[in-house]
């Protein structure tokens, strides 16, 4: 996200930044915060235990060496501290930007209308000037230019320029007007030109930009339910080491007596052992794992409504992708003219130019174009239908008649989908050649689309416009299938056109001629069989559909009904981003999984430190089992501390950034991470424990 | 060890893996109520049963109905054994006229038996009368390992059924559509179609290699050698206890009950008499539990799923039980100072033969061990105290693993499962995905629950432990004081009795008060506290949808899943126990054989 923040340095900024993630640390040491995570409250009790063990050794009756238990305690609170450290850190990079939002949020002027209005003129009698949070839901209110719009809402009236950037990033305008897909704008943007009549359509505080704030700043953050079942785990790991630790004690009192020599386990050790074997790691780097997972949400312009959503990303099964502009370029091209029943194919293409001059969409434009550049032929005049020139009247498309053309010298030129043409030239008693129905099929089966040009209600032939898929989508499709994700094409299309640009693109799947209902309906049948569906969607119609998906990303220049259905917003309003949120999901868990088992196999070198040198008093025999050759009991002990401490420091940035995410099957994904963090996490503690065990003694600090 | 051994030890694996798969269709086939070759026999009196008990076949149950009825149903067992002890002498076959039994070893015994645990703090000879055995022991071995057989197909129909909105739905053959299965259906079909035909012929084939079986009193016979006591009296002849045992001791195997009918279970003659006895006893302890493997993956339709679960079992059992002949092969170094010959030559198979029957040898005595601790057997052919320390550590070890290694019959199978649901759960989050195991997720619920399930046996033998090694009370009755040899007692009864192994390390007086009290505790609360999270994940995974799988979903079936499964197994187990067995036999390894 490239909100501008005052100007500063970066270093300037970086120093701020960690200065503040310095002082969180020490604020979240509060029990009433620590509690929500159990295995760092547990080692915050530890620190406070072994403090007042070294409290009490200052005062002569220590159970050990008093700069020994100083040293544990010291080093326990450095555990809880970077552990609050890394989520501080985290959180303070959604707080600079919850901070630029906040300031597009304040408090403005707004213009309420008493009663309706539907032009400006009309408006301006009745507006009073109100703050921006007197305005409640289904008030009107106007906009001018140079005004910042003080409340989410439904354009009633207008059309015109707004800058969003203040939500987007993105400095150029774009156009709102009423009705249509582009209805909705967003508190906090400006209005470059023209006006606007709003109806506004969530209360102060409630707003698209107040809940961006708080989901950027993690302040509304829950566990999602993989959290929540990894925090059990990691719960009982936790009690398991509990009772290893505490049970141990009266497992030395009893082998002191039976050896008859030597000196119990100390609580020190037994806090220090306990801290060493409890899944420090994962569990203080796990809320961290979680805000950073949002982050990247929001450095790709995602705004994920909830951290559930975001979770739900990585278990997708089917991505349904709209053809148009996610599969394929947005326009579609005429590629060639196809004359029938002997037709000249020249006279063909100037029918169908004439038929296309006014048609500003990019299909007809490429009508023109190819006609002139096949043929020379040039229209006569461009432009459209009031400017034409003498007797020539445009006929534009409606959605009633799905067709379009021209009038001039009493001839009428049409051009339009198959079945309409078909039907008017049937209803007028003119018969269909032969050879049209192939000529359409042949397209279709293509992957083209087919316009039947017809003059005086006769046809003259057909128009091959083709889709251009979009470079380099159908390997992203292979990657998808390797991930396990199934994609499914919908596309308003006939089923022989839509197969085609399937095969094409390479989907698994496909839905053509897809309505609403038969969106909502594959939807359906798809969560049935237990899977989750992924889906982008713009429209009003595609509302239901995105609330019924798991994953629901609804692009921001869409309307705002399917805003509220989504649980995310693409304010790139980019379809193909869904691979990329599919992508973080999986990384947000596989961090998870791969810290977790970093953590458990750590505990295996950790007791070849700390076992040895716990019962070293009692049964010196035990210390064959230290083969990292340790130099004392003490700097063990000690240098296990200060690994376990340190590795959460050594892993913040894995725990930011996430474990990377490859497209291969889950069975190679298991094998490398399994050598990485697994082989990794048994043998790197070793390593670790004995550079600071000689550390330690180099610095005669044991 | 010589070739002789160890062609012993493959035929008996070879064996034990071959079986698996007929029994196993053959067990999956009575669970899914589909036709056997024993139901024109067995199909009129299973009917009767119904009949005469009022049990509607048809009814299923749903998790929580479920449990009350296994709850129930082994509450009444618990009652009428402790009832028979109580009342013994004054009810009829008890020819020794043997009298009741104190209330507390009452206790232990009925938790016991009702358990699956056949920890036995009595000599059985000297204190069972005939009825206690036969309607007590006996029964208890029947149910209680049908019991953990029950819940453990209960947890399968979990993993398989889906709800009726789900597009793979099938109505059930048996019982009805919604629930987890029918506990009394469950209980009767595995007894009478599985347990009872199988006892039928291990008996039968005991009894013909001279296991006794008869309700003739103890019988007296004249010494061929007479002796005198320690008074100086001459011994001319010597009592020899009888009784029904072949009957007691097939079910004992099979049930992985391992309650012995004698004091010294299978090391005595009249309960285990020769090799094939022998062979054949230790290949009913892994029966079923491997069986039950197979079965699990034909239920669940995919056999790779099972034999992924039977490969793991037999990796670290094979793994373990070389240890423990290896160390009692190599012998005692005390016993060398002594001048006992342990060297392997051609005539002297060698190693530590303390404890040890000359007819079984270290080979069979040491994989006995092995497999009556890897599954909640605990019926001994040789006594685990006089093992090598690292040999004493391996069946110690096999219980603290939680008798998940093939494990008790059923109880094993749904132990293991909890560990798989774990290693699915970390490693299904490294790959990217929510968990889930055979198309079901794996959420907080099911989570919490294997949690529960991998906590409790740790929790009770740690703190068990413990409380025996600081209290007068346990502390009075370790007779080996003055090392770590004490300690490893203590910690393998409550490990043992934590896991329902009912193995005893021995050398540790437990049939007082305390430790009766104590240890029937342990082991009420490690398999009800069990059975109920076990149900309660079925009961959460029958209503999940099953998700089809994809090139995303974590295969459970590969030769990296059980690398996987078996560290997350020995992790767990090894972080729980290592500081202990530092301080029992590890340290006692490093004393013996340090420096």
């Amino acid at each position: 996200m490239t909100i501008q923040t005052k100007k500063q340095s970066p270093y300037r900024r970086e120093t701020i930044r960690g200065q503040r993630a310095i002082v969180a640390s020490f604020v979240k040491l509060n029990p009433r915060l620590m509690v929500r995570n159990p295995v760092m409250f547990v080692v915050e009790v530890g620190s406070v235990l072994t403090t007042v063990l070294w409290i009490q050794a200052l005062l002569g009756q220590g159970e050990a060496p008093t700069g020994f238990i100083g040293a544990i305690a010291l080093w326990l609170w450095f555990t809880v501290l970077f552990a609050n450290f890394s989520e501080a850190v985290a959180e303070g990079r959604g707080k600079a930007q919850a901070e630029s939002l906040r300031k597009a949020r304040q408090d403005t002027p707004a213009k309420k209308l008493r009663g309706n209005a539907t032009d400006v003129q009309n408006a301006l009698s009745k507006t009073e000037v109100v703050s921006s949070t007197a305005l409640r839901k289904k008030d009107l209110y106007l906009v001018e230019a140079g005004d910042i719009l003080p409340a989410d809402g439904e354009i009633e009236a207008g059309i015109a320029s707004v800058d969003e950037s203040a939500v987007t990033g993105e400095s150029a305008p774009v156009v709102r007007e009423a009705g249509g897909d582009r209805s909705a704008v967003t508190g906090g943007t400006r209005l470059l030109s023209d006006w606007l009549i709003i109806r506004v359509s969530a209360d102060p505080g409630e707003g698209f930009l107040d809940r961006m704030i708080s989901m950027v700043e993690g302040s509304k953050r829950q566990k999602t339910p993989n959290e929540i079942a990894l925090n059990i785990l990691l719960a009982g790991f936790t009690i398991i080491f509990l009772v290893v630790c505490a049970t141990l004690l009266p497992y030395s009192l009893y082998s002191v007596s039976a050896a008859g020599k030597g000196t119990a386990i100390t609580i020190t050790v037994l806090v220090a052992l306990l801290v060493c074997l409890i899944p420090t790691t994962i569990g203080g780097l796990l809320s961290a794992i979680g805000i950073a997972g949002m982050d990247r949400m929001i450095q790709r312009n995602v705004i994920a409504m909830s951290g559930r959503a975001v979770e739900a990303a990585g278990d997708v099964d089917v991505l349904l992708l709209d053809k148009t502009g996610t599969i394929t370029l947005g326009n579609r091209q005429a590629v060639e003219f196809i004359p029938v029943n002997g037709v000249d194919v020249k006279d063909l293409a100037e029918a169908a130019q004439l038929a296309s001059l006014a048609d500003e969409t990019p299909e007809g434009r490429s009508i023109v174009v190819l006609a002139k550049e096949k043929f020379g032929l040039r229209g006569r005049s461009m432009g459209s239908s009031d400017d034409a020139p003498e007797g020539m009247h445009f006929v534009p498309f409606t959605a009633q008649t799905r067709m379009s053309g021209v009038n001039f010298d009493g001839t009428t030129i049409r051009k339009g989908a198959p079945d309409t043409m078909i039907e008017m030239i049937q209803s007028s008693n003119n018969g269909v050649p032969f050879d049209l129905k192939p000529a359409v099929d042949n397209i279709a089966r293509m992957g083209g689309t087919p316009l039947v040009v017809a003059r005086n209600n006769r046809a003259l032939g057909v128009i091959h416009l083709k889709d251009i898929v979009k470079g380099g989508i159908k390997e992203r499709f292979a990657q998808l299938r390797k991930m396990g994700i199934k994609t499914v094409m919908i596309t308003g299309d006939n089923p022989l056109t839509a197969a085609a640009i399937a095969a094409e693109a390479g989907v698994d799947d496909f839905l053509a001629q897809a309505t609403p209902e038969a969106k909502l309906k594959l939807i359906r049948e798809h969560q049935m069989g237990g899977k989750l569906v992924a889906m982008t969607g713009d429209g009003t119609n595609d509302a239901p559909a995105l609330a019924q998906a798991d994953v629901a990303v609804a692009m921001n220049t869409g309307t705002q009904p399917a805003r509220e259905a989504a649980n995310m917003i693409d304010l790139d309003s980019n379809p193909t981003k869904l691979i990329e949120i599919v992508e973080i999901g999986k990384q947000l868990l596989m961090t998870r999984g791969a810290l977790t088992t970093f953590s458990i196999a750590n505990d295996v070198a950790k007791y070849f430190a700390i076992i040895p040198a716990a019962f070293a008093s009692t049964y010196p025999v035990l210390n064959m089992l230290n083969f990292m050759r340790l130099a004392t009991p003490e700097s063990a002990i000690l240098s296990a501390v200060i690994f376990n401490a340190l590795i959460i420091i050594a892993l913040i940035p894995l725990a930011l950034r996430g474990v990377p995410y490859r497209a291969v099957g889950a069975a190679q994904l298991l094998r490398d991470n399994l050598l990485i963090y697994g082989l990794g996490g048994l043998i790197a503690p070793f390593i670790g424990i004995k550079v600071i065990d000689m550390l330690l003694v180099a610095l005669h600090l044991v | 060890m010589n070739l002789y051994s160890w062609v012993q030890i493959i035929f008996y694996l070879v064996v034990l893996l071959a079986l698996a798969k007929p029994l196993g269709s053959f067990m999956a086939k009575v669970y899914q109520g589909e036709r056997t070759f024993l139901d024109h026999v067995l199909g009129p009196v299973e009917r009767f049963i119904y009949r005469l008990s009022g049990v509607k076949p048809e009814e299923d149950m749903n998790w929580k109905t479920y449990a009350m009825a296994v709850m129930l149903f082994n509450a009444l067992g618990l009652l009428t054994v402790y009832v028979l002890q109580r009342l013994q002498a004054v009810l009829p076959l008890n020819p020794q006229g043997l009298g009741a039994i104190t209330p507390d070893s009452s206790w232990n015994t009925a938790v016991s038996f009702a358990s699956n645990t056949n920890w036995q703090g009595y000599g059985g000879e000297t204190t069972m009368s005939y009825l206690t055995q036969m309607f007590g022991m006996t029964v208890q071995n029947f149910v209680s390992a049908a019991t953990g057989m029950a819940v453990l197909v209960a947890l399968i129909r979990g993993i398989v059924r889906t709800p009726p909105s789900s597009p793979h739905f099938q109505k059930s053959k048996i019982g009805g559509q919604r629930g987890i299965g029918n506990f009394w259906l469950d209980l009767t079909r595995t007894t009478l179609y599985i347990l009872l035909p199988l006892s039928l012929v291990v008996s039968l084939a005991l009894v013909s290699q001279g296991v006794v079986q008869t309700f003739s009193p103890y019988k007296t016979v004249a010494l061929l050698q007479p002796t005198t006591d320690a008074n100086g009296n001459i011994v001319a002849e010597q009592v020899l206890a009888v009784g029904p045992a072949a009957s007691q001791i097939a079910i004992k195997q099979l049930g992985t009950n391992g309650g012995g009918f004698f004091n010294v279970n299978s090391a005595h003659p009249f309960e285990n008499s020769t090799p094939f006895s022998n062979f054949l006893e230790m290949l009913s302890i892994l029966l079923i539990p491997a069986a039950l493997c197979y079965a699990f993956g034909k239920m669940v339709g995919d056999t790779r799923q099972g034999w992924t679960i039977l490969i793991t079992m037999t990796i670290i059992f094979v793994a373990f039980m070389s240890l423990a002949i290896w160390a009692e092969q190599s012998g005692n170094p005390s016993f060398t100072s002594m001048g006992v010959d342990q060297a392997q030559t051609n005539i002297n198979p060698g190693g530590n033969m303390e404890g040890k029957e000359m007819r079984f040898g270290v080979a069979n005595s040491a994989l006995w061990a092995t497999a009556t601790t890897a599954a909640s057997n605990g019926s001994v052919n040789s006594m685990h105290d006089s093992f090598m320390p690292l040999g004493g550590l391996v069946p110690l070890f096999m219980i603290q693993l939680g008798e998940i290694i093939f494990g008790g019959a059923g109880s094993g199978l749904y132990g293991m499962l909890a560990f798989v649901i774990v290693a699915v759960f970390i490693s299904g989050l490294m790959v990217g995905r929510t968990p889930e195991y055979l198309g079901k997720k794996i959420e907080a619920y099911e989570m919490k629950m294997a949690s529960i399930m991998l906590l409790i046996p740790i929790l009770l033998a740690k703190v068990g432990t413990a409380i025996a090694v600081v209290t007068v009370a346990g502390l009075a009755t370790i007779w080996n004081t003055g090392g770590p040899h004490g300690f490893s007692e203590v910690l393998y009864a409550f490990s043992s009795a934590a896991n329902n192994n009912g193995s005893a390390f021995a050398g540790l007086g437990a049939n007082n008060p305390f430790y009766n009290t104590a240890l029937g505790i342990c082991m009420f609360f490690a398999r009800y506290w069990l059975i109920v999270p076990a149900l309660a994940i079925a009961g959460s995974l029958v209503q999940k949808k099953k998700v089809p799988a994809s090139g995303g979903t974590l295969p459970t079936h590969t030769p990296l899943f059980i690398a996987w499964l078996i560290g997350v197994i020995m992790i767990v187990g090894a972080l729980s126990f290592i500081p202990a067995l530092a301080l029992g036999p590890i340290v006692e390894h490093l004393m013996v054989f340090g420096s």
